[in-house]
């Protein structure tokens, strides 16, 4: 259970600051490197490379960190209580993964709050698969009193490589376990800094222009011409670096090379927004992506980091 | 008697999959012992979310010693067979083998191989690995660094044989690392301490006071029989559920049934939307009052946990999932709603029904042909069928069946009646699914119907069209489903529908037509009308024999087919019915001997004039009139009068055979004869191929 210790302002239970702060010392004390935020537009926690590409090969790692996530079409204006086309994952990655995996996963709920002798904690089969990574891991649902807070997965293919050993993943969706925690039934009515009266600022204080700008811009202005040739040079980009770097037993430039892939995976997720990407070209598209981040996570392969 | 124990433990095993890998373990073990000469009086296997277990009881401390001979060459054969000999049986020199006398033979060597009994427990400890290893899992994984394929990470092996009295031994044995012992764990969060296994009667009690109920059928029947009393005392009834009961009793060790409530408003939401977010979403029990059978504002949720606040937190926290879920099927209904379907099939442009097909917005066209040309021979109105057909995907783009896609047809059916369709045309958008499986509804409205047979023949068509049909276990695109769908409606609506020429005209709207892909098609449908008929208690014979002599590519259609093979059925079966088919068999058999023996067929018109005895002329002229009155008969579908005009070829034929010698010396008799024999084969195969009639 959270220290009882801490300023009630950092407890996860008021503030969503509070909740990301816990868990980063949570797995801090655990061994993990605790990462910033990948620079860069991604749909998921898992395109940051300290996910993808550390994910491949054989070297131990360890690392936790916030990641905001674009999901241009998740975009609601702000209005959905339960949906925003930009949100934040709390990542865990564990290489190996280690054998008692699970329990650390508990104690880690339960460093946020959540008594696992008073709530219904579930593992609810769930098959996970990114065909644009071209990586897939199986895993559970995490479920709390009958709602998904996290995903759990042991992963067995990135970017069309096998992984060995495997990393086990743990992805907190922290806008829902916030909400849960803190009682209130939409995202933009979170305390944000756990503070109250004029000191208290919201999710809504943060984000809500936020969400509806990009709501907006996303659905309705973004040029998809100038999208489209977005995609293309970084995707030629990509392959260009990926040529530049490859000395035939090494690689030197496995991370901008992945790079301009996250980057094309994310015009990606804006055409689609904009609803010019048919489902046939959809699939082409995603292949696409597939096809570079395959040939980023071969690049990466080829370094140290990679093992090499 | 001995027994044995095993548990797999692991972390959770989704929940589809524990009924069949519990089977599997035991057939995987079972099997592995009676293989190595271990017989056992009974096996049962258990699966939780954490576990699979198996108890062998009965079963013999180790097999019986076994000696087997291996017969050898003389002993004066060559040294090279001599020798052969010895390495095939393992022996290093000829002193090895012993001698056997045959007064016949003379003396040869023979092998005695003789192999000492084997201790149960090495065998198990010797097959184990191996079951591990390889065990069927639908789909497995690896973890951390090893390279062992389990369903989830497999954490514990128990192995216990208990012999007679206390004592009970562990099996050792190891599995990329893991060590097998007798240690295991009770409940994740209520009992997580280690339990000593020892017998399973023991083993099992313990479990179960560590909140473990090990039966899965057990757990199904705790939840069904504590969500029955739940229910009744507030005067609901369960919505039965077997796929989700059986999944709740996978998702826990220790079911706790609770209940809770939701906010009265969203029963204003079409029930179903309720129902599908709480059931397949939330994995709860729907209820229903009991004085008025309508939807209630409850749910029953099945917890692993027996929690000291009575589980109040639980019940809040799924009343807050189900509100949130709810809240948004609701603001998909009202969004949904403020545009009509109409609107939403530009749309459907975007959507690839499959690559070679089209969008779906091309098969919707291809649908409104298809059911505007159909509506007139199903008794539909042609511009109800073919408005039917335009809306029924629409509701493939509105935001609750992006949500919630098992809800398709349906939404499309409350947003057309919202919009003002006619109702026969909005239960057509919600019936043309159907049937969607063998045990669902067959729609039955004349407009429904239309577009349910476009919706399937266009399907068929198409993949037919691409050459994309069902192979083996593969199919994909569920064809025989949709092929089974359109024998269903045909028959169960007595429609008469020349397939044969529906599906050659729509193929011109895919693809250019093919008449010989249109045949294939025509025989698929009647390959799975044989399996759909033989399963309602028609024999496959009597249906070959019925499509033998005309099938769908002939224009006959299912219903005729059906009704044919029936009254053949009785035919057959009559007593009338068996001696002619007996007659006909007799007279086949001669035919095909003496075709051979002379190098031809026997197809010459008969000679009346050859004929020396009545029963020859009596025969003759039966087969005249049955043979005009059959093609008659059939051609206006009259089958029972086809069926007696047959019947009356009994009495000649019997006549025939009992008097007349075939095979008579004078040549011109016998080829006259012949030829009637050949002129009644073919009578009878107006009405079907009796030669596929099985003996």
């Amino acid at each position: 259970m959270s220290d009882s210790n801490i300023p009630r302002h950092m407890d996860p239970k008021n503030s969503f600051q509070g909740l990301i702060l816990t868990l980063q010392n949570f797995w801090a004390e655990k061994g993990c490197v605790i990462l910033q935020p990948y620079d860069m537009e991604m749909g998921a926690g898992t395109f940051h490379p300290a996910t993808t590409l550390r994910s491949l090969g054989p070297k131990p790692w360890r690392a936790a960190y916030v990641q905001p996530c674009r999901r241009p079409t998740d975009g609601r204006y702000g209005e959905n209580p339960n949906r925003l086309g930009h949100y934040y994952q709390f990542q865990v990655i564990l290489k190996p993964s280690p054998e008692n995996l699970q329990e650390l996963y508990l104690e880690s709920l339960y460093a946020i709050g959540i008594d696992p002798k008073v709530h219904d904690l579930r593992f609810v089969e769930d098959d996970w698969e990114s065909p644009t990574l071209g990586a897939w891991g199986l895993g559970w649902e995490c479920w709390c009193d009958g709602m998904e807070v996290s995903q759990f997965t042991y992963f067995q293919q990135v970017a069309g490589f096998e992984c060995a050993p495997v990393s086990g993943e743990l992805t907190y969706g922290l806008e829902r376990i916030a909400c849960y925690l803190q009682n209130v039934d939409s995202i933009m009515e979170l305390n944000f800094n756990g503070r109250e009266g004029d000191e208290k600022i919201s999710y809504e204080d943060v984000f809500l222009q936020a969400e509806q700008e990009f709501s907006r811009y996303n659905f309705e202005h973004a040029n998809t011409d100038m999208l489209f040739q977005h995609f293309k040079d970084a995707e030629e980009e990509c392959k260009a670096i990926l040529a530049a770097g490859d000395t035939g037993n090494q690689h030197q430039m496995a991370m901008p090379a992945y790079e301009q892939c996250i980057k094309a995976s994310h015009a990606f997720n804006l055409l689609d927004a904009r609803g010019v990407i048919s489902v046939t070209e959809r699939q082409s598209y995603i292949l696409r992506v597939r096809e570079l981040a395959k040939a980023c996570g071969g690049a990466w392969l080829k370094t140290e980091s990679g093992g090499a | 008697m001995p027994e044995l124990l095993l548990e797999l433990f692991s972390e959770e095993i989704p929940a589809r999959h524990q009924r069949r890998a519990a089977e599997n373990l035991k057939k995987l073990v079972t099997d592995g012992l009676v293989e190595r000469g271990l017989l056992y009086e009974g096996a049962k296997a258990y699966a939780t979310p954490r576990r699979l277990t198996l108890n062998v009881a009965g079963l013999a401390a180790a097999s019986a010693p076994t000696k087997t001979e291996r017969k050898g060459p003389r002993t004066d054969a060559p040294e090279q067979a001599i020798a052969g000999f010895l390495r095939a049986a393992g022996l290093s020199s000829v002193e090895e083998a012993t001698v056997q006398s045959d007064p016949k033979k003379g003396d040869f060597y023979v092998a005695v191989t003789e192999k000492p009994g084997e201790r149960t427990t090495d065998v198990i400890a010797e097959i184990m690995p191996q079951i591990v290893e390889k065990f069927p899992w639908p789909k497995s994984m690896r973890w951390g660094s090893g390279r062992l394929n389990w369903i989830r990470p497999l954490r514990a092996i128990t192995a216990t044989f208990a012999t007679d009295g206390d004592e009970v031994e562990t099996i050792d044995f190891e599995i990329d690392g893991l060590k097998s012992g007798n240690i295991t764990y009770g409940h994740r969060f209520m009992a997580p301490e280690a339990i000593k296994a020892k017998r399973f009667d023991d083993y099992s009690s313990s479990l179960e006071k560590a909140k473990v109920v090990l039966d899965l059928d057990r757990r199904m029947e705790i939840i069904r029989s504590d969500a029955d009393n739940l229910a009744f005392a507030q005067g609901l009834d369960v919505i039965a559920d077997k796929g989700l009961l059986e999944e709740a009793a996978g998702l826990v060790e220790w079911p706790v049934v609770m209940m809770g409530s939701f906010d009265e408003k969203f029963l204003s939401l079409p029930e179903e939307v309720v129902t599908t977010a709480i059931r397949s979403h939330q994995k709860c029990f729907c209820l229903r009052t009991q004085s008025d059978g309508k939807l209630a504002n409850r749910f029953l949720l099945i917890s692993n946990l027996e929690a000291p606040d009575g589980g109040a937190t639980i019940v809040a926290g799924n009343e807050r999932v189900i509100h949130a879920r709810l809240s948004d099927a609701k603001f998909f209904y009202d969004t949904d709603l403020n545009t009509p379907l109409e609107d939403r099939l530009p749309k459907l442009e975007n959507m690839v029904f499959h690559e070679k097909l089209g969008t779906q917005s091309q098969r919707v066209e291809r649908l409104v042909q298809l059911a505007d040309e159909l509506a007139p021979q199903v008794g539909a109105n042609a511009t109800d069928a073919a408005r039917a057909a335009k809306l029924a995907k629409a509701d493939l783009v509105t935001d609750m069946v992006f949500e919630f896609p098992e809800l398709q047809g349906l939404m499309g059916n409350y947003y057309a009646l919202a919009q003002g369709e006619k109702p026969e045309i909005a239960s057509a958008i919600f019936n043309h699914y159907k049937p969607s499986g063998p045990s669902d509804d067959v729609p039955t409205e004349a407009v429904s119907i239309a577009v349910a047979l476009a919706d399937k023949l266009d399907v068929l068509t198409g993949f037919w069209a691409i050459d994309e049909k069902p192979t083996g276990s593969k199919d994909p695109f569920a064809l025989r489903r949709a092929a089974l769908g359109v024998i269903r409606i045909s028959l169960e609506n007595q429609l008469d529908l020349n397939l044969q020429q529906i599906v050659s005209n729509h193929m011109a709207r895919i693809a250019s037509v093919d008449e010989t892909i249109v045949a294939d098609l025509m025989s698929f449908f009647e390959d799975r009308l044989v399996v759909q008929m033989r399963d309602s208690g028609l024999a496959h014979d009597i249906l070959d024999a019925v499509l033998g002599n005309g099938g769908l590519a002939k224009g006959f259609t299912l219903p005729s087919i059906v009704t044919r093979a029936k009254k053949l059925a009785a035919l057959t079966e009559s007593e009338a019915g068996e001696s002619l088919v007996a007659g006909y068999r007799r007279a086949v058999n001669i035919l095909k001997a003496e075709e051979k023996k002379d190098g031809k067929t026997f197809a010459d018109p008969v000679d009346n004039g050859a004929f020396s005895q009545d029963e020859e002329a009596q025969l003759f002229s039966a087969i005249k009139v049955v043979n005009e009155s059959v093609a008659a008969n059939i051609a206006s579908e009259d089958f029972d009068a086809a069926m007696q005009d047959l019947a009356s070829l009994r009495t000649p034929v019997d006549a025939f055979f009992e008097n007349v010698l075939v095979n008579d010396d004078d040549p011109n008799a016998r080829v006259n004869r012949l030829n009637l024999l050949a002129r009644l084969r073919d009578t009878m195969h107006l009405i079907a191929d009796f030669s596929k009639l099985k003996g």
